[in-house]
């Protein structure tokens, strides 16, 4: 066996499965600056996933896809902040009505479709196309990186792009700082004459629009092929976790995807670089599959544990996060 | 006034508390043991997944039960009641069955493995209905059966197809993506008969499995078959799990690829050899035909011959898919003459008896010992079948050829 062929397609798939959870991250980040907690993630991937697939493949256009992918996840945006803005909600049950509720509308238009004639990716050559895998000029030709790295399609590049922009509103821009404000202490940022109400409303969409995206990308990687389990697959509920792993961070978010990307991909690849590398790695094939299973669920867990205990100082929480802001009870 | 209203209310209810008392009493309901005719015949069935489903397992069985309802000229719209989404929790299949008996259920298919003690409990709670249970292997003299079906032999068939395939790319790795390996017989038995195929066809061919160690994982299915095919170097792709990923995957990578359970080309036209498949309405017809003519439940076994099922190529319970126009010349010959050795009773795929498939698609028998993959002897030279490791369950090896990825 290549070792370097296998190394390198380790690093490959750590980025092509991962991705949708630096989106998803990226997207409860900033709905989470303002100071909501909402746990529908994976609904609002599902409901992202399912709109965007369908439209995007009839108009057979990558960019029509994202653009309702992104509008479908900021319409249950629109319902959570109603909801809990307006409504003064209970955001935790919302969020996590509104998974049931996403996961629910995707199976509803996904087999109400597929008993009419389900769109398949194949036919529609400018999603396919756009969807494939382009290198970067220059950084694709270092050996290992270049083609785990920078050989990637459009979606992989357009998140991390996302999250660096993210990372920039949110700490170098003026709205980022008023939005800070609104999610630390709404009261306050009522108080010098910051709309608390409009940011709300706005970031809370946006950043279900970026997790409706995430959903975009993971129905495209599974080629578009609907069946009796959901696309998502779970991610929405880690990238929830990685939020904290990430300390409310958009630019660690991407550092988070990776490390959490490694665990998650050795049980994909955790045997061929045993037998690749039997000195250094052997031992991962003795481990049972069962463990690699749990393991993002365990890493996780260890994460949560360790940022719980941690100097209290650094973390980049939000002070009211999961409080609704009434103004007549300041 | 108001006194004798309330007189006549308490009657009226003393009187209708009486005929719930009469239609309820079960001795004068198998008093009744005139075999329902076809139009007012009830099959019952608990799912495991949503009926509304557009694939896999739970879709094959539905499609399989209304299909064999409509050849025996029953309507599924009134004549099939169904509880889906039951988990394999004992109580609630309990429930779901107590609800199918409640609205006339006469026959109750149970769909999913971990039925079986509730299937067990409730065919002696009602000795009037006939419970049918999938993949299990309980069963009693009187109204209680299992089925399953010898899938490994539709499986030899598409390993044939895949060992011709990769003698003409000139790879002998083949990739199997598999739920599970040896903790089940159903896929141990599902790699070893596609193996002992391919292996026909293609002595030098060696077989990767990627275990899961779940039914269903799309992403997942998805990311073995490419590390296969990129990490191992396979250029043909198989599968025992919930969806097309595996194929889909292979197409993109510009493999070669064997689905499972239904007939993949519409997910990978460019990859797709073909399928191993069920054909659920063959039990299904069977066993609805023989509740029906049975007369009363407790002769259901008796009729049905047998408490265990176990249909294969010759019932056409199993089979493949069309060969697609990817196969390598003389497939068809060779998938042909393989059938009619099965069909015949001639030949079985767990035997001492190995095949040799020349690439012009003859074949000739050879006497050899069926080898674990840990160099135990299964069958000596020349052995009878151990097809009964299948639905017993003691086929928990794999044969030799066979490597974990």
């Amino acid at each position: 066996m290549d070792k370097l062929a296998i190394l390198t397609t380790f690093i490959h798939n750590i980025v092509v499965f991962n991705i949708p959870l630096l989106y998803g991250t990226v997207g409860e980040i900033v709905v989470e600056k303002s100071g909501s907690l909402n746990l529908g993630v994976e609904g609002i991937m599902a409901v992202g996933a399912i709109f965007g697939y369908i439209i995007g493949c009839y108009a057979n256009s990558l960019g029509v896809g994202i653009a309702v992918a992104f509008l479908a996840g900021a319409m249950c945006g629109l319902l959570f902040a109603a909801l809990t803005v307006s409504l003064q909600a209970n955001q935790n049950i919302t969020g996590l009505t509104l998974t049931t509720f996403g996961l629910g509308i995707y199976f509803f238009v996904g087999n109400g479709l597929k008993a009419r004639g389900w769109p398949v990716m194949a036919d529609y050559s400018n999603i396919k196309n756009g969807f494939a895998d382009i290198a970067i000029p220059g950084l694709s030709e270092i050996p290992l990186l270049g083609r785990g790295l920078f050989t990637h399609n459009i979606l992989v590049y357009l998140g991390v792009a996302i999250a660096v922009a993210m990372w920039w509103y949110l700490n170098h821009s003026v709205p980022g700082l008023k939005l800070r404000a609104v999610g630390e202490n709404p009261g306050s940022a009522d108080s010098v004459g910051i709309n608390v109400k409009r940011f709300k409303y706005l970031h809370i969409c946006l950043g279900c629009g970026i997790m409706g995206i995430g959903g975009y990308y993971m129905g495209l990687n599974m080629s578009g092929s609907f069946n009796s389990s959901c696309w998502i697959n779970g991610y929405g509920w880690i990238a929830v976790a990685l939020v904290i792993f990430a300390n409310w961070n958009p630019a660690l978010a991407i550092l988070g995807t990776f490390v959490f990307g490694f665990f998650n991909t050795l049980r994909v690849s955790g045997s061929s670089l045993a037998s690749a590398f039997p000195g250094a790695l052997g031992w991962l094939v003795k481990i049972p599959t069962q463990v690699y299973q749990a393991l993002p669920f365990i890493i996780t867990a260890i994460v949560l544990f360790a940022s719980s205990v941690k100097n209290k100082q650094n973390s980049g929480q939000p002070g009211a996060l999961g409080l609704n802001y009434f103004r007549e009870e300041r | 006034m108001k006194k004798i209203l309330a007189l006549v209310l308490a009657l009226v209810m003393l009187l209708s508390l009486a005929a719930c008392g009469n239609s309820g009493n079960p001795a004068e309901q198998s008093a009744a043991p005139a075999a329902p005719a076809a139009n007012d015949f009830k099959v019952g069935a608990i799912y495991i997944n949503s009926k509304s489903d557009t694939a896999g397992y739970t879709f094959a069985h539905h499609n399989g039960i209304t299909t064999a309802m409509k050849e025996l000229g029953m309507d599924p719209e009134t004549q099939l009641v169904v509880v889906d989404e039951v988990p394999e929790d004992k109580e609630q299949v309990l429930a779901a069955v107590d609800t199918l008996v409640g609205e006339g259920a006469n026959i109750i298919f149970g769909i999913s493995f971990g039925y079986i003690d509730a299937m067990e409990e409730a065919a002696a709670e009602y000795p009037d209905v006939v419970f049918s249970h999938a993949t299990g292997y309980k069963c009693n003299s009187t109204n209680f059966n299992n089925y399953f079906g010898r899938a490994y032999q539709a499986r030899y068939l598409a390993g044939v197809a895949a060992g011709l395939k990769s003698l003409e790319i000139g790879n002998n790795n083949i990739g199997y993506v598999a739920a599970y390996d040896v903790e089940y017989a159903e896929t141990a038995s599902g790699i070893n008969g596609f193996a002992l195929g391919a292996m026909a066809a293609n002595p030098d061919a060696k077989i990767f499995v990627k275990k899961l160690g779940a039914w269903a994982d799309e992403v997942n299915e998805s990311a073995f078959a490419t590390e296969l095919i990129e990490s191992y170097g396979c250029g043909i792709i198989t599968q025992h799990c919930d969806s097309a990923q595996p194929q889909i995957a292979a197409e993109k990578a510009g493999a070669f690829s064997c689905g499972y359970n239904s007939d993949m080309t519409a997910d990978a036209p460019k990859a797709h050899l073909t399928a191993a498949v069920w054909h659920w309405n063959v039990y299904y017809r069977t066993a609805i035909k023989a509740a029906m003519d049975c007369g009363t439940a407790d002769k259901f076994v008796e009729t049905m011959g047998t408490g265990a099922y176990y249909g294969g190529l010759a019932e056409g319970f199993v089979g493949i898919s069309p060969l697609t126009e990817n196969c390598a010349a003389g497939t068809k010959e060779a998938v042909d003459a393989v059938t009619e050795l099965i069909v015949s009773g001639q030949w079985d795929v767990f035997t001492g008896t190995k095949l040799h498939i020349a690439a012009d698609g003859t074949v000739t028998q050879e006497a050899a010992p069926l080898m674990d993959n840990q160099g135990n002897e299964i069958v000596a030279a020349g052995g009878p079948s151990v097809e009964d490791g299948v639905i017993t369950g003691s086929m928990n090896y794999l044969v030799a050829g066979v490597e974990a990825a």
